[in-house]
């Protein structure tokens, strides 16, 4: 049986791919080296974790403006996630993610971090405000 | 959304490809967060460091500001964040021929669309503060909690993309820190003991940022005795929003829409206790080494007086360390006229202007100079530098300058 979860906030295209999930935060300037692509944060749970074409499952977005303009350039670079989701976004990743043009969920009845577990497939369709567990 | 007359011709297409674009972007920002409508704003500031934007940022605004004069300008006043380098002395940190001009064709396409090269991430201390009730567009995470939480301004974060669009439009997406409901606090702390130094507020600040957790969070404090003054709530909020993506706190009888309790609805909210101890141990959790490698006094750039502080306390020095005093380009010249500069310098520091440490390649200067242990008295600054490689270490002011001086924070 497939687990789907409707988000409150969406944006983007339908995305498939598989998830890397941790219970943190996520800022582009404070937790990567966005030149070999990963994450570089020393007390980041996905410390080491190459995030490229991976949909990222996090707690919030934190930290500064700069992740607007660095989901663009990861994006042009092709080194960047295939989309992420959240429970709470704040507005930087929502603007970085229009900009850059990739899918983003965010808003759940439940803690999405404990919801799906990292490595699993993940079917992402903003239109509908889902993402499902393949 | 709804948009007036005027919104959906920018949207069509009537005001040129340009503003098109920036509409579209708006508009897409705005339906993801459920705005009903734009908002007039007066004062736009965007973040554009070279090193977040890369090459394909820089290719993307030069993109814009090919098109005509009429199309390509901006229509409010647009001004900038730091910028990711002071040309004056890039070969000192060890920044190369290619980021710099990078940041040549940035600032040019900038200047094309008729932004205002400011290069501050202290435009509330140096350039024009809002005031109460302004709708703004701001870049910098500090420069919109300062602008929320002391002038009573309202601005979401504003990412450089959607800065710049709302330079172009003169709007932005109503939703958020423009809404009255979500100015109310969510979060209520407690304090038992009052920061003295710039250290101590960041420290502050972090805890609370840590403790309310995301942007939707709107912590009011109630303890502080005393007005902390404008630097120390600079420090205060910038380390709260680094810590805790946080855009609003009020400070109860301080901050303006805190003057009086029954302003706002908070008493029902649990209250978290924090004392000396809590931010003692935000603080000491940074101190792993007393060797350093160099003192950086960064983020935010340094207000006139604190620059007079750094000046007052390198004065005869003779430094063994690198020490970096970072200010905006409003500041230096008044730094210079009055000496603080050449104190600082005779000492063996250097001042730089118009860019902000973090934003300046941290990663790469950080390689090309040997330097992993980094003192500042910067709270924000120790919580962004540990991903760009460095072992940050948060020390007072007094104590940074005397580490340059012996290499040693013991």
């Amino acid at each position: 049986m497939t687990k789907v979860f409707k988000a409150k906030h969406a944006q983007g295209e339908v995305v498939e791919g598989v998830c890397l999930t941790a219970k943190d935060g996520f800022s582009a300037r404070y937790d990567l080296d966005r030149i070999k692509g990963v994450f570089v944060r020393p007390s980041h749970k996905l410390l080491g974790e190459a995030y490229h074409n991976k949909i990222l499952v996090l707690d919030t977005a934190k930290g500064g403006v700069a992740s607007a303009w660095m989901i663009y350039e990861m994006k042009m670079r092709n080194l960047c996630p295939s989309a992420i989701i959240f429970n709470t976004v704040n507005p930087i990743l929502a603007q970085g993610a229009a900009h850059g043009g990739i899918a983003m969920l965010s808003g759940f009845d439940c803690d999405i971090t404990a919801a799906i577990p990292s490595g699993s497939r993940l079917r992402i369709d903003p239109k509908n405000h889902t993402v499902e567990i393949l | 959304m709804k948009l007036n007359q005027e919104e959906q011709a920018m949207r069509a297409g009537e005001f040129g490809p340009v503003r098109q674009i920036a509409m579209e972007h708006q508009i897409k920002v705005g339906e993801f967060f459920g705005a009903e409508d734009l908002v007039p704003v007066s004062q736009a500031h965007i973040m554009a460091d070279t090193e977040s934007l890369g090459e394909a940022g820089v290719a993307w605004l030069e993109m814009l500001a090919k098109n005509s004069s009429k199309d390509r300008v901006v229509r409010i006043p647009t001004i900038t964040d730091p910028r990711g380098t002071d040309f004056n002395k890039a070969k000192q940190l060890g920044q190369t021929d290619t980021m710099i001009s990078l940041e040549r064709r940035a600032i040019a396409a900038f200047v094309k669309m008729g932004v205002s090269m400011t290069d501050t991430c202290i435009n509330y201390q140096t350039i024009m503060a809002p005031v109460f009730g302004e709708h703004v567009a701001f870049g910098d995470t500090g420069v919109v909690i300062y602008s929320n939480s002391i002038c009573g301004a309202r601005s979401n974060f504003e990412g450089g993309p959607s800065a710049l669009s709302a330079g172009l439009t003169g709007r932005t997406p109503r939703y958020g820190y423009h809404l009255d409901a979500h100015r109310q606090p969510t979060h209520r702390f407690r304090v038992s003991w009052t920061p003295s130094s710039l250290n101590e507020w960041g420290a502050l600040g972090g805890v609370i940022g840590r403790q309310s957790g995301n942007y939707w969070s709107v912590p009011i404090v109630e303890g502080i005795e005393g007005h902390p003054g404008s630097d120390s709530l600079k420090h205060f909020g910038a380390a709260m929003a680094s810590f805790g993506s946080s855009a609003l706190f009020h400070l109860l009888g301080i901050t303006p829409e805190a003057i009086h309790a029954r302003d706002l609805k908070f008493e029902h909210l649990p209250v978290v206790n924090i004392s000396k101890a809590d931010v003692m141990a935000l603080q000491s959790s940074y101190r792993v080494s007393d060797e350093i490698d160099v003192v950086v006094f960064s983020a935010p750039q340094l207000s006139l007086l604190e620059m007079k502080s750094v000046a007052e306390l390198c004065a005869g020095k003779a430094f063994k360390k690198p020490l970096l005093a970072v200010t905006s380009p409003q500041v230096k010249p008044d730094s210079d006229r009055m000496g603080y500069t050449a104190l600082i310098e005779d000492a063996g520091g250097t001042v730089f202007a118009g860019m902000c440490f973090y934003q300046s390649y941290a990663r790469e200067i950080a390689e090309a100079n040997g330097w992993k242990k980094l003192a500042t008295n910067s709270a924000k600054m120790v919580n962004i530098l540990g991903g760009y490689g460095y072992t940050p270490i948060l020390a007072s002011m007094e104590d940074c300058v005397r580490a340059a001086e012996t290499g040693s924070l013991a």
